[in-house]
């Protein structure tokens, strides 16, 4: 089932006099409970695409339909309560939380607002999505600036989940990681999935990231979707000039296969 | 708690904070250490100071204790400069919160607003204000307020303006908050800090503006103050110069207090943010 489908989005910005063409045309599909992996060399448009489907920003044309919703017309409580349903992890971990959060707050702001469980039942929700990505409960007092950037990922994702959505959008969330908590993290990001059967989209500029993780890929350059198709397909037999630039920026990928061996990426 | 460690770091904050306690202390216990309302006759006209110990310096031309009126002052002069630079720094924030969170239209309105109050000097806006509407101390307050507030204003909505495309606020956006939530506890606290390092100077200026609107006559004439103690004096500068002379040295002691405990606020505010 389709769970997202994007149709012919653009998106231009300009600033200092310039005219940059950020998205052109852009048409795109996501199914139920799978991952889409978008690829596409820095200034391609990725966070754009990502930041019109959060809401961030506004398309100049195109439309997204969501689960049966016309996405991009929702407005006000109309628009902040479907949020739920769509939830976005971002790649700078130290920039993505208040400064002055602690871990508590983080995860409770999404349970308060989307009244997810009663409030007496709050304290023990915080400590579940702790102890689902990994992280003891004695975490919950705790500053998030006290907490490393590995750990604050888990905690992104534990904030991601909290709402219980049907698609989550990465945004180049594990390029800040160091390789071995990287592995770790798309573990966690797979189980998460086959767990609770939430949709991926997932952006990266690194192939190898995207195969272990992805289900299709689709490649971006220069503000255009260029190629698309089952991940093993788009690695094994690139299309177009772009694809064969990222595989050519990733030498491991011609021996590493499959989505199951992400123990090992 | 740390903090408040890193002030005391700083010598200036340090030497600040002290004269500051020092002066809060005297306002606060101002009936005890000198009973009975200082606009009183206590004594002999125009004793010189250090001549007799129950006037230890001096009283002016109508027989009142000097030391009385420079420890009751000090409770006029903070009062007034704290409360107005409360008044100004939080409609400065309300100001610089609303334009640079909302955008648009309301920015520009607001900014043209800022501007105008801006290009008219403060002193003279609060000098117009307070000779239309009549001196009391609440007057005064809000008369130097109203020339106080744009730049705390201006600072803010910089602050709003940089603050606003970070990703924490987006998150915030993600996760439904709704816009009033994001304004005031996503964004204000953090916009906060360099403001608060403003607030000190905003004091100085307006125990400042206190002092030249008695001086001018223009204070509340039921309390005494340092600048109509000034003013007081001026008439026999020659032969007394004293009556002048204390209230002026306390009026310096208090502004350099305060600009040396923001000094060491601001030093300590930027330790902190490294
Ligand atoms: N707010 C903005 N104002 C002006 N130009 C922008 C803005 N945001 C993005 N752009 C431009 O749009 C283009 C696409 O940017 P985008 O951030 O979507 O690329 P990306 O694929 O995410 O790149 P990266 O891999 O570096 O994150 C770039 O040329 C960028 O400079
Ligand atoms: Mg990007």
């Amino acid at each position: 089932m389709t769970l997202l489908s994007i149709e012919n989005l653009s998106k231009h910005f300009s600033s200092g006099g310039r005219d940059i063409a950020a998205l052109k045309d852009v048409s795109l599909t996501i199914a139920d409970g799978k991952t889409l992996g978008l690829a596409g060399a820095s200034g391609s448009g990725k966070s754009t695409l990502a930041r019109i489907l959060m809401r961030l920003i506004p398309p100049d044309a195109g439309t997204v339909r969501f689960e049966d919703e016309d996405w991009l017309t929702l407005s006000g409580s109309e628009l902040r309560r479907r949020r739920a349903k769509i939830q976005m992890v971002f790649q700078d971990v130290l920039g993505a939380f208040n400064p002055r959060a602690t871990v508590a707050s983080v995860l409770g702001d999404p349970l308060r607002i989307h009244a997810i469980v009663p409030k007496a039942e709050r304290p023990k929700e915080i400590v579940a999505l702790l102890d689902r990505v990994g992280l003891p409960a004695s975490y919950v007092a705790r500053s998030i600036r006290e907490v490393s950037g590995g750990q604050r990922q888990r905690i992104a994702i534990a904030r991601a989940i909290a709402t219980r959505p049907s698609l989550i959008v990465f945004d180049e969330a594990v390029s800040a990681l160091d390789v071995s908590i990287r592995g770790k993290i798309l573990e966690l990001l797979v189980e998460l999935q086959e767990e609770r059967g939430i949709a991926y989209l997932f952006v990266s500029h690194d192939l190898a990231v995207l195969r272990a993780v992805s289900h299709r890929i689709a490649v971006m350059d220069a503000g255009r979707l260029i190629e698309s198709g089952p991940a093993d397909q788009v690695i094994e037999n690139p299309q177009s000039q772009a694809a064969r630039a990222l595989i050519a920026a990733v030498p491991r990928l011609v021996i590493k296969p499959t989505r199951d061996s992400v123990h090992d990426t | 708690m740390k903090f408040i460690r890193n002030l005391i770091r700083t010598p200036e904050g340090t030497v600040g904070l002290c004269i500051l306690a020092i002066l809060a202390l005297i306002a606060i216990l101002a009936p005890v250490l000198s009973p009975g309302d200082p606009l009183h006759i206590a004594g002999r006209a125009l004793l010189p100071p250090f001549s007799d110990p129950s006037f230890p310096l001096g009283t002016d031309r109508l027989g009142r204790d000097v030391m009385a009126g420079i420890i009751h002052g000090t409770r006029t002069s903070l009062l007034v400069g704290i409360a107005a630079a409360l008044a100004a720094i939080t409609i400065g924030l309300c100001v610089g919160l609303t334009a640079g969170f909302a955008g648009g239209l309301i920015d520009e309105a607001l900014m043209r607003l800022v501007d105008a109050f801006q290009i008219v000097p403060g002193f003279l806006l609060a000098l117009a204000f307070v000779s239309v509407v009549g001196a009391s101390v609440p007057i005064v307050v809000l008369a130097i307020a109203l020339g106080a507030w744009p730049n705390p204003a201006r600072l803010t909505r910089v602050q709003v303006l940089s603050i606003k495309e970070r990703d924490y606020v987006a998150s915030a956006r993600v996760i439904g908050m709704h816009p009033v939530e994001i304004a005031l506890k996503e964004i204000l606290p953090n916009a906060l800090p360099p403001v608060l390092a403003l607030s000190a100077i905003i004091v100085a200026a307006a125990i400042l503006t206190e002092a030249a609107l008695s001086f001018l006559g223009l204070g509340d004439p039921n309390t005494v103050t340092w600048g109509s103690m000034i003013a007081e004096g001026r008439n026999i500068l020659r032969s007394s110069p004293f009556l002048s002379v204390f209230p002026g040295i306390a009026l310096v002691i208090t502004v350099v207090g305060v600009y040396l405990f923001s000094e060491g606020l601001t030093k300590a505010l930027a330790g902190r943010r490294i």
